[in-house]
């Protein structure tokens, strides 16, 4: 899933302070699993910039509203009426969400409260680890099913650098070196031999390299 | 083994003479005097000079102008350069450079992070690892050919060599990495600073049962003491330093004013004990901002002067 992390309340309430009408607009799949863009948090962050507002004095109209998913055309009957109300949306979905709704409503404002952080797993309740980069050429099945694009700090495709160090990466004792992972359960699995294979430069062409990527279906 | 490349530390090696590498850091500045004189310094007591590539990620005058500068003065410099910071593009473009002026060794380095360097808030690059980076440096010497296909005219001679750190956890693939890389292209191998001498046998001992020794040079790298506080700073900080602490109480037994030559000491010891290890080809001396102590060290370990070869 996506997860992303609200901005903070000052650099929110400087992008809100000179709008009239301001819907805070959540999204409850992926950033609401994360507990930082469902509806339910863009209800609690309405209120506080709506505190905010007060203590100020500044005269704003702060709403709150929110759909499933911010990324789909499906989900937004219902909020067809809230959007035409505000004069700036701001949305707590991930990037993806505020981009799709300036394409679908060509002059609304829509900013983002939150920032969209990495495509993760839930490690355990309110863990949250990167372990997909969308390379668009997946390794794992030559890596034992972890990813040492996403979960090395340098993406090496060969194994540990000489910065590993008893199984944590050397930018930080809190990461585990993802090849330290690997060696560890191609060892365990008895296909350690695996480890000896080259793989080759990588064509990062279907990466960010390649420029912004597009999937077209045959019945699209 | 035959030479391949007209490097001098390639003929050196292929002798059957031990060999001795050290380094060079180039400055934060644009001073050639600095790298100048560190080089005439090493001059008479190494084959080769390696000269780092913004080393720890900190911005520094550029290892291949460096390297050129090492190589006007007649000295033989080992291009360091790693995959942070160049692409596949820069990084070819980079080994013709010094290819045209006859620069006839490499290593081929991953690189630290960017975390631990001036510009912790700048992107890396990691286009390619170090393992393909030494394929890459054979294509274009080898088959004369770019990572495109294409054809290269005068292509690079370059010697070419890779880093392994035989501390590094997880050891179930310390040799089988070294002989991957060996597979990959590369001739020579510099270690990691050795401290943990059983460690180091251990290791070499694996290569051996693996056959690796036989195919490949190990430069076995030592770097002296400065200080107590340096060994417990290598000990605790460095990543993939392996400082037992029998070294920390060893320089923590002498009085402050004497640990400098108590590294020294220690150091020299150490190559002597390298010496007699099987598969060990020659010695990197890193004495980190602290050139001027190579002479006496080689001096004192027996390594000079250095044999002369066509």
């Amino acid at each position: 899933m996506i997860v992303a992390r609200k901005k903070p309340l000052d650099e929110l309430w400087d992008m809100v302070r000179g709008f009239k009408k301001v819907l805070v607009f959540g999204c409850n799949t992926c950033v609401a699993v994360c507990h930082e863009g469902g509806n339910k948090e863009a209800e609690i962050l309405a209120s506080l910039l709506r505190m905010r507002a007060a203590q100020e004095g500044v005269d704003v109209e702060i709403r709150n509203g929110g759909i499933e998913r911010q990324c789909e055309h499906e989900f937004f009957a219902s909020a067809e009426a809230e959007i035409a109300w505000a004069d700036l949306i701001l949305s707590t979905a991930c990037g993806i969400g505020v981009q799709f709704i300036v394409k679908r409503y060509p002059m609304a404002t829509a900013y983002p409260a939150l920032d969209t952080t990495f495509l993760g797993d839930v490690e355990r309740h309110g863990v949250f680890t990167e372990s997909c980069q969308a390379c668009g050429r997946c390794v794992l099945h030559l890596t034992a099913g972890i990813c040492p694009m996403s979960r090395c700090a340098k993406r090496l495709l060969n194994g540990p650098c000489g910065g590993s160090n008893k199984g944590k990466c050397e930018i930080s004792k809190d990461l585990d070196c993802a090849w330290h992972l690997i060696v560890e359960r191609l060892s365990a699995l008895g296909r350690l031999d695996d480890y000896d294979k080259i793989l080759p430069c990588r064509d990062w062409s279907t990466d960010r390299a390649g420029g912004p990527r597009k999937l077209v279906h045959e019945d699209a | 083994m035959e030479t391949t490349t007209p490097s001098r530390l390639e003929k050196v090696l292929a002798d059957g003479h031990k060999a001795v590498t050290s380094e060079c850091g180039p400055p934060r500045g644009s001073d050639p005097e600095v790298i100048m004189k560190k080089g005439e310094m090493l001059r008479e007591y190494v084959d080769a000079i390696n000269v780092t590539d913004n080393q720890t990620s900190v911005t520094r005058l550029c290892s291949l102008a460096a390297g050129i500068r090492l190589k006007q003065m007649g000295l033989e410099p080992v291009l360091q350069m790693v995959t942070r910071d160049r692409n596949r593009i820069a990084l070819q473009s980079d080994i013709l450079g010094a290819a045209s002026f006859d620069i006839h060794n490499i290593l081929c380095l991953s690189g630290d992070h960017q975390s631990f360097g001036d510009c912790p808030q700048g992107q890396n690059v990691h286009d390619l690892d170090s393992m393909h980076l030494l394929m890459c440096v054979r294509q274009m010497r080898d088959e004369a050919k770019f990572l495109g296909g294409g054809d290269i005219e005068r292509p690079p001679r370059m010697f070419i060599g890779a880093a392994e750190n035989p501390f590094a956890q997880p050891y179930a693939i310390r040799g089988r990495r070294l002989a991957k890389k060996v597979a990959a292209g590369a001739q020579f191998i510099q270690t990691q600073c050795i401290y943990n001498v059983p460690r180091f046998i251990e290791w070499m001992h694996e290569l051996a049962d693996m056959g690796v020794t036989e195919r490949v040079y190990i430069l076995a790298g030592v770097t002296p003491l400065k200080s107590v506080g340096m060994a417990k700073y290598m000990k605790n900080r460095v990543p993939g330093m392996d400082v037992p602490d029998d070294i920390v109480a060893r320089m923590s037994g002498v009085p402050k004013d004497r640990q400098a030559a108590e590294g020294i000491t220690i150091c020299v010891e150490t190559i002597e004990r390298l010496k007699e290890v099987p598969g060990v080809a020659g010695f990197h001396i890193m004495a980190i901002e602290w050139e001027e102590m190579v002479p006496e060290i080689a001096r004192r370990a027996g390594l000079t002067p250095r044999p002369k070869v066509a």
